[in-house]
Parts: structure tokens; sequence; C-alpha cells
């Protein structure tokens, strides 16, 4: 690629100042872990030179793991607990797959399914801690500094579960998470940035396991997402399945052990990679009973196969075009994304339908986690002002809530930009009623069976009233990270409801401290170590900001405010440096910052005023 | 939610004199030059409290954005502010001539649910309804007549909820 200038000489930061925060592109196939260093974003490899780390985790009997390249050797010979694409189970239900044929026990749990392994079993938020710890060690090896957080991909599709789910994981691996960020997104960054692009362009990113189309406009700084669709269980996966299906179909084979499944789906994807290159291709492997295999599949035949799938993208295309109230004719080029754009015929009908040449001159399989090291670097702080470019993403799927006759009334739309709230009011229909079940649901149609159910909420203690009297306004807040909230408040009486929440998803917090336990104990670390340690981050997280905002702000305050404010700092310094119990900590912290709360409210606002007359006007 | 007393409703906040027709560029200019100071991206090294503010304050910021940004939000928005009230819940009393058009509108969405020609001329005419509405608002709020701004309004609202409609017809045609 490209050099890309973001930082002007003498405008980046001394190196020492530098905060070092990584992007993680957490792929279906494969993932990377990549950092800006020098200005510059880099893929960062392992000790064979490799970029990409397979997304395979193989479980042990011992409770040990193994990941990536040594865990994909595997696969075929240990099929049940070498876990591959696991992407595809996060934050989804049995119910939520039509075929079972994958090579793993799938067990039913509320909310998202388990996978059963030699080591028990394994909710799909532990396999991907599992990659996304062994990705943070690469980066610690190879930055050798403190990873102050990191901005992790997720399909712009990924609806509220999934987004949670990858969350929850990047918890369980001990990252602080600056930011989800959406892949096509991640892409626009990278690419956009590279090339000084200015105007409208399209992101075409076809994963593993996910299909996104986002539509963006990009002008002096500032990538602006239009719209976004797609469909988060459709990937380069699905047209190995295809071959799979049509291999079985020809050699008219039947109850297939699951080394031989593993097997074909290996050769199937051995196929569709080697036939963007080549026009035809053979097939050749043996059963575990003995019986050979072999077949000819070219790529007409291919094609052909796998034109429905490709056709489906199209829809996701044109609709998310609609959305955005633009014709083909506004859309100055077409990003393409994802290893399984390399595929002829995708490539082809991109371009067709855009009537523009596909933009490929970024590695497909690096532009994401290209962009999210650049957005981690900026949202670190390690930007001069000047260079800050920025984002406005929006939600990719509508929120709504369950009326009556389970039919959803749309609270958020698709496609608004967030971070938003909404506000909806209820009231009660019975005397004296004192409780009401709200059930929150997301997608677009118009059933609430249609749509995923993302909680039960019940509101509890609302003060008996007649039918209709009380006044229950019930928030949704939904934040940078795509991520929704809900709070309500009983307005007649100005008493707060409580809020009962039974998620139909994700995990307690009492769940994701039991799997650091077990995984604390599994790596002989020490569970209150960490907690001391994950507290001074925050004291000094802390301090830093407040630090930095004295200096830029400080004049907003009295001679007295400030003093105390620097009083109460001090105070948390003194303790970080002797303080061994993590709760004393915390609490110290949580005093501290309460202190300069108000100083928080005063710089916002005066930074809202600032940007209206006009100093940073100039700079638009 | 943070001090926004210094602008006590959305014009104000963008610095923006409250008035139906206005200068939307001026509108783009200052929410991006809003949302560059407060956006969360801005503030994730943040405190707590500084990433919670981020948060609100960019989220009042979008709000208020599409509020103005639409023109239907913005009418309604401005009425509010001058006391008058759409009621679009309890009141739903259109003029005999209003509804008629609309049985008319729903009827040929009917009658031609797969004739993309057919629905193309309606779509114009619908179009041309709308537009002929809005010229009428403009007259409306330049007279400070709110009372008639509103009862506008909420013509509006049948007409664009009939446009999606018509437009998810078409969708399904082309």
């Amino acid at each position: 690629m490209a050099l890309l200038q973001i930082a002007e000489p003498g405008m980046a930061l001394a190196p020492h100042e530098r905060k070092v925060a990584i992007g993680i592109d957490l792929g279906t196939t494969n993932s990377l872990v990549a950092v800006v260093r020098d200005a510059l974003p880099k893929v960062l490899t392992n000790a064979a030179g490799q970029a990409l780390f397979p997304s395979v985790i193989r479980y042990l009997p011992d409770g040990r793991t193994q990941g990536g390249f040594e865990a994909l050797a595997h696969v075929i010979e240990d099929p049940k607990n070498t876990i591959v694409s696991v992407k595809r189970f996060m934050g989804r239900g049995l119910n939520d797959f039509t075929q079972h044929d994958f090579p793993y026990a799938l067990i039913d749990e509320p909310g998202m399914v388990k996978l059963r392994t030699v080591a028990g079993d394994k909710s799909p938020v532990e396999v991907s801690a599992e990659i996304l710890a062994r990705l943070r060690q690469l980066a610690e090896d190879s930055v050798q500094d403190e990873i102050v957080g990191a901005v992790i991909t997720v399909p712009a599709y990924f609806d509220d579960a999934q987004r949670q789910a990858t969350k929850d994981a990047a918890k369980l691996a001990g990252l602080h998470v600056l930011r989800l960020l959406n892949e096509p997104t991640a892409a626009a960054i990278a690419y956009g940035l590279d090339n000084a692009s200015e105007g409208i362009y399209a992101v075409y990113d076809l994963g593993g396991g996910t299909f996104d189309i986002s539509i963006l406009r990009m002008s002096k700084g500032v990538f602006e997402v239009l719209s976004t669709g797609g469909d988060s269980a459709l990937g380069g996966d699905d047209f190995d399945r295809l071959i799979y299906m049509w291999m079985i179909q020809e050699t008219q084979l039947s109850s297939l052990e699951p080394q031989d499944q593993r097997a074909l789906l290996s050769a199937a994807k051995r196929a569709k990679e080697e036939l963007s290159e080549v026009t035809e291709i053979s097939i050749e492997l043996k059963l575990m009973n003995g019986q050979p295999i072999s077949m000819v599949l070219t790529r007409d035949q291919f094609e052909r196969l796998t034109k429905p799938l490709v056709d489906k993208t199209m829809v996701s295309v044109r609709k998310a075009l609609r959305d955005a109230q633009l014709q083909v004719g506004d859309v100055k080029g077409v990003v393409m994304v994802g290893g399984a754009t390399r595929m002829a015929h995708v490539q082809a009908s991109v371009g067709a339908f855009f009537k523009t040449q596909p933009l490929n001159n970024l590695d497909p399989d690096q532009v994401v986690a290209l962009g999210a090291a650049m957005q981690a670097d900026l949202l670190a702080g390690n930007q001069s002002k000047n260079n800050e470019w920025l984002l406005l993403d929006v939600i990719p799927l509508s929120l709504g809530l369950e009326t009556m006759g389970g039919l959803v009334e749309k609270i958020i739309p698709r496609n608004t930009p967030i971070p938003v709230a909404r506000a909806q009011d209820f009231t009660t229909f019975k005397d004296g009623q004192t409780g009401l079940a709200l059930h929150i649901v997301q997608g677009e149609r118009e059933v609430v069976d249609a749509c995923r159910s993302l909680g039960r909420f019940e509101l509890k203690g609302i003060p008996p009233m007649v039918a209709g009297a009380a006044r229950i306004r019930v928030t949704f807040q939904v934040d940078a990270d795509g991520l929704l909230s809900v709070h309500a408040i009983e307005q007649s009486s100005g008493v707060q409801a409580s809020i009962e929440i039974k998620p139909s998803y994700g995990l307690s917090d009492a769940e994701i401290a039991r799997m650091l336990q077990d995984g604390f104990q599994a790596a002989g670390d020490d569970m209150r170590a960490r907690a001391l340690r994950e507290e001074q981050v925050e004291a000094r997280r802390l301090l830093e900001a407040v630090g930095a905002a004295l200096q830029e702000d400080g004049d907003l305050l009295t001679d007295v405010e400030r003093a105390l404010i620097r009083k109460e700092m001090a105070l948390l310094q003194t303790l970080l440096e002797s303080e061994t119990n993590s709760d004393v900590l915390r609490k110290a912290i949580e005093k501290a910052a309460k202190t300069t709360d108000p100083f928080a409210e005063k710089r916002m606002n005066a930074s809202i005023q600032r940007a209206l007359t006009g100093k940073n006007v100039a700079e638009i | 939610m943070a001090n926004l007393s210094a602008s006590d409703n959305y014009f104000t906040f963008f610095g923006l004199t409250p008035r139906f027709v206005f200068d939307t560029s001026a509108l783009d200019q200052a929410y991006l030059a809003i949302q560059k100071e407060v956006h969360p991206d801005r503030h994730a090294s943040g405190s707590d409290t500084e990433q919670r503010l981020a948060m609100q304050m960019a989220t009042y910021a979008n709000g208020a954005y599409r509020t103005l940004k639409d023109p239907i939000a913005r009418g309604l928005y401005l009425c509010q502010l001058h006391g008058i009230e759409a009621n679009l819940e309890t009141n739903t009393a259109m003029p005999v001539q209003f509804l008629m058009k609309q049985m008319e509108w729903r009827e040929a969405l009917d009658d031609h649910a797969d004739d993309l020609e057919a629905l193309e001329r309606l779509a114009a005419e619908v179009e041309q309804s709308r537009h002929d509405s809005l010229l009428e608002l403009t007259d409306a709020f330049e007279q400070s007549a709110y009372g008639q701004a509103v009862d506008i309004l909420r013509g509006l609202l049948f007409i664009n909820k009939f446009a999606i409609e018509l437009d998810d017809a078409i969708a399904q045609l082309v």
C-alpha cells in the first residue's frame, strides 16, 4: 500500500508520550492485529512472519488450549474439539441455525449456544476470548509496551446480541475496549486516509462468515456512514458449503464421519480459493474408510452453483443504496474488503452493478485491521488536533418494542446516526397496576417472531394509581459501540421505577467473573493481582485525563475549585503508589472522579461554545 | 445531562435563529463543528464522567440535527416552541377533501400494485402534493400562523406515510 501521510513532521507526539492501542480484526476465518507506529499502521506478524492468525481454538482434555495454525493442524483429526468459525455462533441460539451439519455438539442454552468439547461446554464468547488473548499476547511481544486499549471490529450488520458477545469476549481476554468499530467503516478509514478520498464510496465486505455493504460520504476528515446493510450469516463459508454439498451429491455419500465432513469442507474451501486463479481444479482425497474421492470442478460450474449467494449480496447492495437515497451514478468508487471478494464472479457482479472497476489496491485481508489500528491510535489520543478525523456511524438494524398482538413498534429506525436516544411514554391499563413488561426486539420485520429478541424488561415499583394515570418514560440509548441500554422512570410521581433486566442473550457479570476465575486457575495467575492492576490502570487513566484537562481548560475553574481538584488528584497519586487493596483504590478513584465531574461538564459546554464561535469552524 | 441552559432550544444549540426557512449549510457546519468537539471518539481516553457526558452531548446533537434537518420535524418543533402542540395521537381530524384524496391514492396503490408505470405516475403526483404543502407551510410560518402550520404538518405526515408505502411497493417491482 502507499505511504500514509497522517502526522506532519513535528506534529506527532514524542515517542514516550504515545500510548499504544491496537486494532483487532476478529474474523470468522482469520484474525489480525495491527498497530500504528511512526505514523504508519502495520499488521503484526508472528515469529514465522505470518500476519493471518487462523480463528481456530482446539481444546485438549487437560483444559489447555491451542490456537491459530497450531490448532488448525488438528482440524481434521480432532474436529469436535477444534472450533473453527466460532464467530457464527456469537450471540446466537440453537434455533438460529437451520442447517445442523456442524461437526460440533451444540448445546442449547438460553440466549446463546454452547459447544461441547473434551474440556467441557464452551460459550462462543470464551472461544473468542481465547483468540483475542493470543492476539493481545502477539501485540505485547511485538510492541514491548503497555497496551492501553483496543479497537475491535465487528460486522456492520451485527445486532446488539452479537456486539455484546464480542465486547464480553474482549473483557474476558483482558482487553480494554476503546470502541467496537464496524468492519466496512474501518476499511473506509484505511482506504480514505490512504487515498485522501472525497465523495461517496461503497464498501463491499464479504468475509468468511458475514457480508456487509456500507455507503459512506468522505469529506475533509469526516467519514459519514449514510446507510449500511448486509447479512451476518452469509460469507465465504457458504460458498464452501455449496461445493461441499455438490461433492456429496455427486459422489452420493451419506452419513459421513465428522473427520470426513471436515476433510470435505477443507477440500471445498481450497477448491474455491484456487478457482480465483485457475479455471478448473481437481479434488482428490481419501475418506476414513479408505474410499478415494476424485472429482473435477470448473470455475463455470462453481459460479453457477454459487450465483444465488452473489445475487443475495446484490439485493442488500440495492437496499443500502435506496436507504441512502442515492443512485448508482452517485457512487464514486467501491472498496472491496474480505478474502471472499477475490472470487471472480463477485468482482464481476459488483463491477457491473456500480458500472466501475472495484477498488482492490489495499489487501482485502488486511484493510480492516489497518483501519482499526488507525482508529485505535486516534482514540488513544495520539493524533494532534489538526490531524483528527471524525467518524459518524449508524445503527444497522431497527430497534423496536413488542405491542399488542405480537406486532413491532419501531423506536429507533435502522441507519440512524449513533449515539442516539429515544424516549417512549407508557401508561398502565389497570387500576393499581405496579408493574409493566417490555419486550425489546431488533430487526426490520413487522412481527415479533421474525425479529431478534434482545431482552425482556420488567418495570416494577410503579406507585398504585388509576388506570392510565401513570406516565412511564422509557429511554432507549444506543452508544457509540452500537450497544443498547434501557432506563425507565415514572414521571407523575417522580419515582424511578426499578428495572429488572432479563437478558435473552449475553453474559451476566457473575458469569464473566466465574470465567475469569476459571481462566486464572488454569493459567496459575492471581485474580487479586489482576484486579489491583486493573484499578491501577484506571487510576492512571483518570490522573492523566484530569491532568490534560487542567492544562487545557484550567482557566474555566475558580482558584478554589482548581485547588480542590489538585488536592484530590495528589491524594489519588499517593494511593496509586502505595495501596495494595484494589477495593480501597477503586473507592478512591470513584471519589476523585466525583470531584472532577462538574469540571468535565464545564469543559463540555465550553467546547460547544468554542465550536460555534468559529474558533474551529474554520477547520471544517 | 450536561448543562444545556446556554442553548434553550435546538436552533440556538447550533447558533441559529429559530426560523422555518434557514440556511441548511450553516446547520451542517455547526453540527460537524459540535460533533468534532463532543463525539465520544474525542473523549475515549477521558474519565468515565467525560465519556458519559460526551455520549449525552453527541446524542443531543444528533437528535437536534435530525429534527432541524427534516422540514416536517422542524416545523412541528417550531410550532411546539410557540406553544402549539400537534397532538398527533388524539387529533386525527382532517378536511374531507384531503381524506378523499388519500382514499383515492390508496385505491390507486391497491389497484396497480404490479403496474410500475402507474405507481411511478402516482409517486409523481404524491411528490407534487408534498411540494405544494411545503410551500403552503413556508407561507404559514412566514406569517407566524402556527395554528395553520400545524394543520398543514399533520397533512404532510399522512402524505409522507403514504409516500413510504408507495416507495416500498415500487421497490418490490424494480
